[in-house]
């Protein structure tokens, strides 16, 4: 199709009227509306870097990043352990194999609001009654505190999204021909060896898409956020995300959010821009 | 492998099995409790069960309506996203001109960007134009979800020889009937990841749809919240809507299991 053929233009205006209209221009408005005293509806004058200033001693956005940061690389770790763990299991010959998929992959059909309202159920309900059982006050009173909080979004997510990380795992593991494997049992390498000589080295690239699947959605995440602990204790819990959310539609401080907005996008950005080069400087290596 | 090695897999394989299944025995059982049952124990089996918590949570969760707010939805917003994506790819693949090349790194680099740096202006925007219901919504998905759907339509086309769309213009076709009847079915293996990947991302979505729906067209995620917000204490009735409310996504999941995985990876891998 030519460039001034009318109808390359038409096979493309409805998605770029729908990009302009729904991403660029709002994401242009709102860097313009951070250097701004924007109230939602209007702005008087220009406030330089003002809002920027703002969010750096802003102890909500500060908590609510740290704590982003540390969740962020607790799921990292468990999530791509914990699948290729799955991802192994499953993927031995045995009966039943193919229904524990099924199974392990269920909760990434739920969405994250549901998911958080279930685990509020048996963190509050389940594990109380389980601590009172075992006589272990540890497992009293989750979703009460920070630290319970932080941990009850880990097992969260990690329940929700384990399941995805295994399939992009097997999707590798069964590339790796049978051959190779036979051979080296055959040359007398132990279970251990072919997993840390062969396997591992051919998932490499497997463990680069997972890692940074992970790390940008955990960046991400909001909806376990609101279910799950609503960001309480005092806001202790909050995520990003949430802290923005809130900052603009409950603190109806909408300049300050469009400001933490946009520094939410580069971090997010710069997460997936390295992913980028990383993955062609791997392509050229290769 | 040795049969004793296959046994102890197998072992462990249902133990991890019984760990995740573990939170859908407690919210099914616990649902078919009375307040006193679930006060009695939370762990043990239903006794005696009762399906008047299914009765209050359906009427309570205004369950029909929101059902089928939620499939409108879902199906006209991945309707659309199907259509006009392969058109623009279709477009961009077969243009090959540096105009095409940027345009699809602009489809590319909106990617980029997370809903939260956008959500504030975007629904100011569309309320300004009293664009925020249902239609807006789905309007609103196009842009967010059609970058990844072009650039998975992308890879599909340039497998496509270009000898089939010269062989149907020879024969007097459109631009429109070449992309309709000849390309558009080739693409069909695609057509359902892009389809499975917007189903599951649209039906569970609730940010979004929470700034622009009125309550009359809420959807299930939305309900749920309200519902959950009024029943926090009465575990029994929320526990009973949480069911009803995943009832449609796994069914939908073991229906479709076999293109739900194949979608899930290709849309991870590529």
């Amino acid at each position: 199709m030519k460039n001034r053929s009318l109808s390359f233009w038409l096979f493309l205006t409805p998605t770029l009227v729908a990009l302009a209209l729904v991403v660029f221009i709002p994401m242009l408005e709102g860097l313009f509306y951070s250097f701004t005293d924007w109230d939602g509806l209007s702005f008087t004058k220009m406030v330089g870097f003002q809002n920027y200033i703002t969010l750096l001693h802003d102890k909500a956005f500060v908590n609510a990043f740290w704590f982003t940061v540390a969740f962020v690389i607790v799921t990292v770790i468990a999530l791509n352990v914990i699948g290729l763990g799955l991802a192994l299991l499953v993927t031995q010959k045995f009966k039943g194999s193919n229904f524990l998929r099924t199974v392990f992959f269920m909760p990434n059909m739920i969405g994250g609001l549901i998911l958080g309202f279930i685990w509020q159920f048996i963190f509050t309900q389940g594990f109380s009654a389980l601590g009172s059982a075992l006589h272990a006050g540890w497992l009293e009173n989750w979703l009460t505190t920070e630290n319970t909080g932080f941990w009850g979004l880990v097992i969260v997510t990690v329940w929700q999204m384990s399941g995805y990380i295994m399939i992009i795992y097997i999707a590798y593991l069964q590339n790796i021909s049978q051959e190779i494997i036979e051979a080296a049992e055959i040359d007398g390498a132990s279970a251990w060896q072919r997993f840390t000589k062969i396997t591992f080295p051919m998932i490499a690239p497997a463990f680069t898409v997972c890692m940074f699947l992970t790390l940008s959605n955990g960046f991400k995440i909001y909806d376990q956020n609101l279910s799950l602990t609503g960001g309480g204790p005092y806001n202790s819990t909050q995520m990003l995300a949430m802290d923005i959310v809130n900052t603009a539609y409950n603190a109806s401080n909408f300049s300050l959010a469009e400001a933490k907005a946009i520094v939410f996008f580069i971090i997010v950005a710069a997460i997936s821009l390295i992913q980028v080069f990383y993955n062609r400087k791997r392509e050229v290596d290769l | 492998m040795s049969k004793k090695s296959t046994h102890l897999i197998a072992v462990l394989g249902a133990l991890v099995g019984l760990l995740w299944l573990f939170p859908f025995y407690m919210i099914v059982t616990n649902s078919f409790k009375t307040p006193k049952g679930i006060f009695a124990s939370v762990l043990a089996l239903p006794h005696p069960s009762t399906g008047r918590n299914y009765v209050n949570s359906f009427k309570a969760l205004h369950f029909i309506g929101s059902l089928t707010n939620s499939l409108i939805i879902t199906v006209c917003g991945v309707l659309l996203i199907i259509l006009c994506s392969s058109m623009a790819a279709y477009a961009l693949q077969r243009n090959h001109s540096k105009l095409s090349g940027a345009l699809l790194l602009l489809f590319i680099s909106s990617m980029l960007i997370p809903f939260q740096s956008v959500m504030i202006p975007l629904t100011a925007n569309f309320g300004s134009v009293h664009a925020l219901n249902m239609w807006g919504l789905m309007f609103m998905y196009l842009g967010f979800d059609c970058s990844l759907s072009i650039f998975l339509y992308q890879g599909t086309l340039s497998s496509i020889p270009f000898a089939m769309d010269e062989a149907a213009e020879m024969e007097g076709a459109s631009r429109w009937q070449i992309f309709y009847k000849v390309i558009f079915p080739m693409l069909s293996p695609m057509t359902v990841t892009v389809a499975i990947l917007n189903i599951i991302a649209i039906w569970n979505d609730y940010l979004l749809p929470s700034l622009v729906l009125p309550q009359a067209q809420y959807t299930i995620p939305l309900q749920m919240f309200n519902f959950f917000g009024e029943y926090t204490k009465q575990w029994h009735l929320a526990l009973a809507g949480i069911t009803l409310s995943i009832i449609p996504v796994i069914l939908f999941y073991l229906a479709a299991q076999k293109w739900i995985i194949k979608g899930v990876t290709d849309g991870a891998v590529k």
